[in-house]
């Protein structure tokens, strides 16, 4: 196995870790790890393939939402907080992935050095944070925030450094409500409401417990952390069959860090939800704070909808520059890129973002969409709750449309006539939509031209 | 000469449209179904129409009034207290029918076709006997009524063969008659059909005769017949080179067999075509795509929309971005959202659609 991390950046990070480390005392891991399916194997070359058929073509943590990469906006996040210096993302992606956007966020983010570091194995989330130890301690930071890079939150980062510090917390994990029957789906935590201390946590429970849950979002402090890491590996190689009496996971729909079965039962593979979570809430100084803001995973491709939407409201909030200016026939929020080319007689939004050098055509509608870069949609065409695709076209007249969840839904199907269905309508790579043509409900993967009317389908 | 138009009741398969209208007064090509046929009887010399319905039909009264006067001839509305079938009314209408010597046409309302009357009524006196009826050839005759001729006899009828399993001959009886004033002698006041009874009895006594219809041919008793039926019907219009249809110059024809009302308004940008009728005071806006459609009068299309084999009511609005499509049917007074797919839904008067219809439905 190669631990090696590429030269150049090792040279550039250490000097300035060492700096960052002394004057600052912590270190952000933020970790791109994408889930891997039930059937992929160890070292196998799946990523993120509930993604698909968008991470055909993109790795999902750089997959476009509200005109960024979805990585960038935890970034941002990162970037709010005084005494952070350094970001690693950890991930099996191939080095040269992440060197475009690692160079272009080194400009925008000045005060932040961001180094990738690349696991050759299935580590697991733990497993990854502990292989990866001397490059993180290095310069002794004192805590660490680690980050899932699927999640679309405002990430209070800064408040839960406020309790860690408040509390002289071991570890602060976000939490926020959902509804009972979604609560289930995901980490449950047990919290004392006064003290906001975790008393217990259970990924995935059969039974409801809370419905306060994990949003995948932790700031620990090093000392509390690896040896946790340390005593569940240790755990492990003692008793290695201990695993066997966990439940196995039924639901892969909307947990962290999956890995399947066979590779858990693989010593190497400690995943922080599963192996140090609920030991750290029998042992440690383990609060939680929880966002009343929004909260969403970002899982299948049709959930980047929501997630646009999402980041798009947070920046018109905010006041955000970058967002086109409302009028007759922009509905705000609405993301432009500057290089797009966007007929004064379309309409867009609310919730739309279109990407660079797309070219959308006189009397379209696009609504609670993503287009992405290339794609030209031609005029008077409808498009709502859909994803068009690099390079895509569609026609004059065609309509494109998804059909909106429930904004306090975390599922990205819908049930429509008895079947299960995507509710967001995705069009891959270079397709084609004809004039006049209809896709309702639909997944169409790369290079596919419809030409006729279709619903409720994948078309591969 | 007489003529009588077996209307019959409510027209509930024209519906919704007929919840607000009479089937008779429902535009068809921007004319009224009962106007295309006293239209054409006049043309023929008929000076004594009768319009035999089931109900009462007040709002039919002004119109017939006017018709009278535009055509100067008589229209008598012959109301029957319980239906009386194909025949049963021809019998109610004595009177009028039986005024003169001179036979009398009968026609079926739901009908549309380029009605062959003159050529009908010389046909008639060419062969002298009682009856003829107007056949059109179909491609499938085993789901209608097949006419069968005598050997040897080019026009007088052998038999009739109701939905034939094997093929007998492709000539339906087309719903269009000339009678003599003897066929009345015939019919018994009572509910009764002229194509089960009357038609087979002058048969047995060879004194029907058949004449084949030129051109198109359509039972418009549904709204898919109806729009069917305007295609055909438009269609007509361009092959006699018809000065009502807009001309293929205009930018926004596509593929011709356009009829616009010189009082509707249309955006820019659009494309509209083949098939498409729209009516007086329809409103169209910027960049719409129509085909195979009907707007009814005072009906309006915003910017964007598109609409296919849809009838779109009375006053009723088409949403900016809307899409209606496979048999839709909006009544009087409909508002269709915008950006709302509408796949075969049959919307009732003064409803406002806010959410797709997926699926062919009624709305209530």
């Amino acid at each position: 196995m190669s631990l090696q991390i590429p030269h150049r950046e090792k040279a550039n990070g250490s000097s300035g870790a060492t700096k960052a480390v002394i004057l600052v005392s912590f270190v952000v891991v933020f970790n791109v790890r994408i889930w891997l399916t039930p059937t992929s194997k160890v070292g196998g070359a799946s990523r993120g393939t509930r993604f698909r058929p968008l991470s055909l073509d993109v790795p999902k943590p750089l997959f476009p939402v509200a005109g960024h990469p979805i990585i960038w906006h935890c970034l941002t996040a990162i970037s709010k907080v005084p005494s952070i210096s350094e970001v690693y993302l950890i991930g099996y992606y191939d080095e040269s992935v992440f060197r475009d956007f690692i160079k272009d966020s080194a400009s925008e983010f000045p005060n932040i050095s961001i180094k990738y570091l690349r696991e050759y194995q299935a580590l697991g989330t733990a497993g990854g944070l502990y292989h990866f130890r001397d490059a993180i301690l290095k310069g002794r930071p004192e805590r660490l925030f680690v980050l899932n890079s699927d999640v679309c939150c405002s990430f209070p980062l800064n408040e839960m450094l406020k309790l860690a510090q408040d509390k002289d917390a071991e570890a602060v994990i976000l939490g926020t409500r959902v509804s009972e029957d979604a609560a289930s789906n995901f980490g449950c935590i047990v919290s004392d409401s006064h003290t906001r201390r975790v008393l217990h946590y259970v990924e995935k429970p059969e039974s409801h417990i809370s419905n306060l849950i994990n949003c995948g979002v932790y700031l620990f402090s090093t000392e509390a952390i690896f040896p946790s890491i340390r005593t569940a590996i240790k755990r492990r190689t003692d008793r290695p069959s201990r695993l066997v009496s966990y439940p196995s996971s039924e639901n892969l729909e909307s947990s962290f860090m999956i890995d399947d079965d066979e590779e858990s039962q693989k010593n190497e593979v400690i995943r922080l939800e599963q192996d140090i979570l609920s030991d750290m809430a029998d042992t440690k100084h383990f609060f939680v704070y929880e966002t009343k803001d929004f909260w969403r995973q970002i899982k299948t491709a049709g959930s980047a909808i929501p997630a646009n939407a999402l980041y798009l409201q947070k920046a018109w909030q905010s006041g955000s520059k970058e967002l086109a200016p409302a009028s007759a026939n922009i509905l705000s929020p609405v993301y432009i890129h500057p290089t797009a080319q966007v007929h004064p007689t379309a309409k867009l939004g609310p919730n739309v973002s279109v990407g660079p050098r797309a070219v959308i055509g006189p009397g379209v509608r696009v609504k609670e969409s993503i287009v992405l870069e290339d794609a030209e949609i031609k005029h008077d065409a409808c498009v709502l709750y859909s994803i068009i695709g690099w390079n895509s076209r569609v026609g004059a007249w065609a309509r494109v449309e998804g059909t909106p969840t429930p904004v306090t839904s975390h599922a990205t199907s819908i049930i429509k006539n008895g079947v299960k269905v995507q509710a967001i309508t995705i069009l891959g790579k270079e397709c084609g939509v004809g004039d006049e043509v209809r896709v309702q409900n639909c997944v169409c993967l790369p290079f596919k031209d419809l030409k006729r009317d279709v619903a409720n389908e994948v078309i591969m | 000469m007489k003529a009588l138009i077996l209307v019959g009741g409510f027209g509930t398969r024209l519906r919704p449209l007929t919840l607000t209208m009479p089937k008779p007064l429902v535009e068809f090509g921007n004319k009224r179904m009962i106007l295309h046929q006293i239209e054409a009887l006049a043309a023929a010399g008929v000076t004594d129409i009768v319009l035999a319905v089931n109900y009462r039909p007040e709002v039919m009264e002004k119109y017939l009034a006017e018709y009278e006067k535009q055509f100067g001839i008589n229209i008598t509305i012959s109301i029957e207290n319980e239906p009386l079938g194909t025949a049963g009314p021809l019998k109610l209408a004595e009177k009028v029918l039986a005024k003169d010597n001179t036979p009398f046409f009968v026609l079926n309302a739901d009908v549309t076709c380029e009605y062959p009357f003159k050529q009908l009524a010389e046909f008639h006196k060419a062969h002298g006997d009682e009856g003829t009826i107007v056949v059109t050839k179909v491609e499938e005759p085993s789901k209608y009524g097949v006419v069968v001729h005598k050997p040897n006899h080019p026009s007088r009828i052998d038999r009739f063969v109701e939905k034939p399993v094997e093929f007998v001959g492709n000539r339906i009886n087309a719903g269009i008659y000339i009678l003599n004033t003897s066929v009345l002698d015939r019919i018994e006041l009572r509910p009764t059909s002229i194509e089960q009874e009357t038609f087979p009895a002058m048969v047995k006594d060879g004194q029907l005769h058949s004449m084949d219809l030129e051109g198109y041919w359509m039972d418009m008793g549904q709204p898919k017949d109806f729009l069917t039926g305007t295609c055909l019907y438009l269609s007509s219009l361009a092959k006699r080179g018809s000065k009502e249809l807009a001309p293929i110059s205009e930018p926004y024809v596509h593929g011709g067999n356009v009829l616009v009302d010189p009082s509707a308004k249309i955006g820019k940008n659009c494309r509209i075509g083949p098939n498409v009728t729209i009516g007086p005071d329809v409103v169209i806006g910027d960049g719409v795509r129509l085909q195979r459609c009907v707007l009814l009068p005072g009906s309006k299309v915003k910017d964007h929309a598109w609409v296919k084999s849809t009838i779109v009511g009375w006053n009723s609005t088409v949403g900016k971005w809307a899409r209606l499509e496979n048999v839709t049917v909006l009544g009087d007074d409909v508002t269709i959202g915008d950006e709302i797919y509408v796949n075969g839904g049959s919307i009732l008067p003064h409803k406002t659609i806010k959410a797709n219809v997926d699926v062919p439905a009624i709305i209530m």
